[in-house]
């Protein structure tokens, strides 16, 4: 589909001037894929907190934005990498109110909360990796309590 | 004391984001991608401009904002509190629905500061408890 290959890429995140770039290109894909405005704002959003977090804790990487289809629904797929010293209490990493630097505490869990599939790798010393994708049209996952 | 603004409206005060002045209220419009340097930037200005010039209100208008993520709702948070330590109320205007949703749903409930829907509403409520500005919440000029 010529609509979502415009949505493929690959942005190095190295300074809050690469943020704005990630958002922009994220709330682009996300409207040429066909995501409504709320959730076009939910993944642009999320996508801003994990690139915030590749940028203070991971000390900069990548965000690799890749459009997918399952089963003819169009999704975005957001990949966040960084060599970084890796998070060693995942779990505490994901609650709300950690934090371990200048923000909220709501990077992680509050990211995770925006899209549909989240998945994070890290080990201590070797970074992390984040993986988070949304569907168009499909309802938000259940609240959770945590 | 309105001596340090320049021109009717006293005109931009600062490198990034103009910080205007309307009687005792700050008004301040965000537009677009904030860089995150830049909204830092409009913390300080801020709280150096009122107790510069004694300003009671500060108006920001997010209407034309997209996203508001943890960073920026926490200096929104922050620009609230240090206003008022500094004597003045801050009320955040136009918030779009999409992002309000989303705020929601991230976890931010930005504690301390006062919404209005519109310019002219967060005006109200900033000048009804100002006695000193009820006659002239408007500069007047004399000719």
């Amino acid at each position: 589909m010529h609509t979502a290959a415009g949505a493929q890429a690959r942005l190095p995140i190295g300074s809050d001037m690469d943020l704005v770039w990630v958002r922009q290109h994220v709330r682009q894909a996300a409207a040429q894929i066909g995501f409504g405005l709320v959730d076009q704002t939910k993944l642009v959003t999320a996508a801003s907190e994990l690139a915030r977090n590749t940028l203070v804790y991971g000390g900069g990487g990548i965000m690799e934005a890749e459009p997918l289809t399952e089963g003819g629904v169009p999704g975005l797929r957001l990949t966040f990498r960084d060599e970084g010293p890796g998070i060693a209490d995942l779990e505490q990493a994901l609650s709300d109110g950690f934090t371990s630097g200048g923000g909220l505490g709501m990077g992680l869990g509050g990211a995770r909360r925006l899209v549909h599939d989240f998945a994070i790798e890290s080990n201590p010393g070797s970074g992390t990796t984040v993986r988070v994708t949304s569907w168009v049209g499909r309802p938000p996952r259940p609240r959770e309590e945590t | 004391m309105s001596q340090a603004f320049p021109g009717p409206y006293g005109g931009p005060v600062t490198g990034h984001v103009p910080v205007l002045r309307l009687g005792e209220v700050l008004l301040v419009t965000l537009q677009g991608d904030l860089h995150d340097s830049t909204a830092q930037q409009l913390q300080q200005d801020l709280a150096e401009t009122i107790s510069r010039s004694g300003a009671t209100g500060v108006i920001i208008d997010i209407s034309g904002v997209e996203i508001v993520d943890s960073f920026l709702g926490r200096v929104l948070a922050e620009i609230a509190g240090q206003t008022e330590l500094l004597a003045a109320r801050t009320v955040v205007v136009g918030m779009r629905p999409a992002v309000a949703i989303t705020l929601v749903e991230l976890g931010l409930s930005l504690p301390g500061v006062h919404t209005a829907l519109s310019t002219e509403v967060a005006m109200e409520l900033l000048t009804q408890h100002a006695p000193s500005s009820r006659y002239g919440g408007l500069r007047q000029e004399s000719p």
